[in-house]
């Protein structure tokens, strides 16, 4: 990591972690949960949808999972209110390990195939939660126990939950731009086919990165089950939370650090304020949309690449010039 | 003449032994029955009119595809169930006919990608020193060391070529087929590729090389074999070969 991308990142979480001391809002609080929660989904999908360029959109499915997982465990009491969080790192690595066997067959497929693939987990996995009742609740869901936290300042111990996610995602990400994996993950996104001619180990780092993708994913659902305090199949495994991940990547720029975080600060702010302001009906999923689809249009590979490229361009000119 | 001739008669062995290939698409068979031998040390060419089944008989060497019939030998041993990346790490390399390289990726990463790294090296530094020093070492024999930093994209398609063609020498492979690698080039890229080929060979780097500049091949390969239709129709010395009757009527005949 360079000077820069260190004092950046120093900012940004210094920011954060401080953000809940200065003010209590609630409204404020839960908008910055929802928010770091996509900064997480975002960032992790970017490591599969974005690095390797698989578009997947059965992510909700282990967002679903993580968050069921964690309502089965913490149904009956969740002790002091702490072990929810200390169990994430149990349903990141056993979401990471079911998806081995899936992300080895659906990625045999490519591009748009495997987007199609990858939604029919998702209503495998919602279907599944709406029928395995004992398990599960059905349509009638599954509650999660209330933990005994200050009322004043309830939603803070999920704000630090969402916030240490996104920095796992954040620094698995970065992790991924510094290692042979973003590195063997880019010639695969670039041309895979050559990428397996000059001995690639394309099958095992797809995998991989599949399955750190999903892992992060199911913790951020664990999270948002534990603070939600109630889990429906439909809210679950939700294709808006697919889809919302997605959205946040383009619009920040697939394949980059910031671009997930950018997107994710961008659009959950902007859909809590429409859906405030444009009340009960769906229409601020139109203007959702519609913000989603001016800034494609004006900046293709969305925000962040096309300045980082305007930068770059202009510290050419000016050696050039020197 | 004399070095050719003394070379050709040095002892050398077979390094690649391809047995009785057939591939069909639908109704058209691409490969028929097809069989040739390369010498070790040798730089061999494949030439045959357009359509005669050269880059299919090089995608079936290298895994890309599935033969109908017919196998494959390399370094003494059969291919048994060959795969691009298996034939890679076997030390078996190719270029493509247009130019396949990673324009996402550096001049420099284009190298370190394809040095064919193990399992516990993925988790380790994008390009770590050594992955550098050894890497421009290549870009400088092949004088791309300035532009290391450059994304590939942005290099100029014979250059492109050459970094194609640099790249998969990084696995050290013993042999290297080359698929038109001096189409669409200038003149001056044609002396450099022409060039590197020699150097490589002289280090002990055998070559197939698919070629239709016909001087070239006259210049720098030995022997010559000949496809039309699919099948092997004459394998030579190049002086032979541009008076074998039947090389003749293929080309003029196509
Ligand atoms: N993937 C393919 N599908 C269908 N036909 C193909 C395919 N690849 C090659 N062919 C056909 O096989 C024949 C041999 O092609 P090719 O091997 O590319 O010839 P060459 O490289 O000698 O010009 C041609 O008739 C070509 O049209
Ligand atoms: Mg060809």
């Amino acid at each position: 990591m360079t000077r820069n991308g260190l004092i950046r990142a120093g900012l940004f979480f210094g920011v954060l972690i401080t953000l809940p001391f200065f003010s209590t809002s609630q409204w404020l609080t839960n908008m910055f949960i929802f928010t770091l929660m996509y900064v997480a989904l975002a960032s992790s999908w970017n490591l599969i949808g974005g690095y390797a360029g698989y578009p997947s959109l059965g992510h909700a499915a282990f967002f679903g999972f993580g968050a069921y997982f964690t309502a089965i465990v913490f149904t009956d009491s969740v002790g002091y209110g702490w072990s929810p969080f200390l169990f994430l790192p149990v349903v990141g690595i056993s979401a990471a390990i079911i998806s081995i066997p899936i992300g080895y067959v659906a990625m045999k497929t490519r591009a748009d195939v495997f987007a199609i693939v990858t939604i029919t987990l998702l209503f495998m996995a919602q279907t599944l939660a709406f029928n395995m009742h004992k398990l599960t609740g059905g349509a009638q869901g599954k509650g999660i126990a209330v933990p005994s936290f200050d009322p004043a300042t309830f939603g803070r111990p999920f704000y630090f939950g969402m916030l240490a996610l996104a920095a796992l995602a954040m620094g698995a990400s970065m992790y991924f731009r510094q290692s042979k994996i973003g590195l063997s993950l880019s010639a695969i996104r670039s041309d895979e086919d050559k990428a397996l001619g000059v001995g690639v180990q394309v099958n095992r780092v797809k995998v991989l990165g599949f399955a750190i993708s999903v892992g992060i994913t199911a913790m951020a659902g664990g999270v948002w089950a534990y603070y939600e305090g109630f889990v429906y199949p439909q809210f679950a495994v939700d294709p808006l939370i697919t889809i919302g991940m997605v959205l946040m990547t383009f619009l920040g720029g697939r394949a980059t650090l910031w671009g997930p975080v950018l997107g994710a600060f961008i659009l959950v702010p902007a859909q809590q304020y429409l859906s405030y302001e444009l009340g009960a009906n769906q229409f601020y999923l139109l203007a959702y949309a519609a913000i989603f689809l001016i800034t494609m249009l004006v900046l293709p590979r969305g925000v962040i690449p096309t300045i980082s490229d305007k930068i770059w361009l202009k510290k050419k000119q000016r050696e050039a010039q020197a | 003449m004399a070095e050719k001739e003394a070379k050709r008669g040095a002892g050398m062995s077979t390094l690649l032994k391809v047995n009785n290939l057939v591939k069909r698409f639908g109704g058209v068979t691409a490969v028929n029955d097809c069989s040739f031998e390369v010498q070790e040390g040798s730089i061999t060419a494949l030439i045959g009119p357009n359509g005669s089944g050269k880059t299919t008989a090089f995608n079936i060497i290298t895994g890309y595809l599935k033969p109908d019939s017919g196998t494959i030998e390399f370094d003494g041993k059969l291919m048994a169930k060959p795969t691009p990346s298996s034939i890679y790490r076997a030390g078996l390399s190719r270029t493509f006919q247009q130019a396949r390289i990673f324009p996402e990726l550096t001049v420099l990463e284009n190298l370190v990608i394809s040095s064919s790294f193990g399992w516990k090296d993925l988790l380790g530094t994008r390009v770590t020193a050594a992955d550098r020093k050894r890497g421009m070492q290549t870009l400088e024999e092949f004088r791309l060391d300035k532009l290391h930093d450059l994304r590939a994209k942005d290099l100029s398609y014979g250059q492109r070529k050459l970094l194609e063609f640099a790249s998969v020498l990084m696995s050290d492979p013993k042999l290297v087929l080359l698929d038109e690698p001096t189409a669409g080039v200038n003149p001056v890229m044609i002396e450099t590729m022409e060039k590197h080929i020699r150097d490589r060979n002289k280090a002990g780097v055998t070559f197939l090389v698919v070629e239709h500049d016909m001087q070239l091949v006259m210049r720098l390969c030995d022997p010559v074999i000949v496809l039309d239709h699919g099948s092997k129709i004459a394998e030579g010395m190049p002086e032979a070969i541009q008076s074998n009757p039947q090389v003749l009527e293929a080309y003029l005949g196509s």
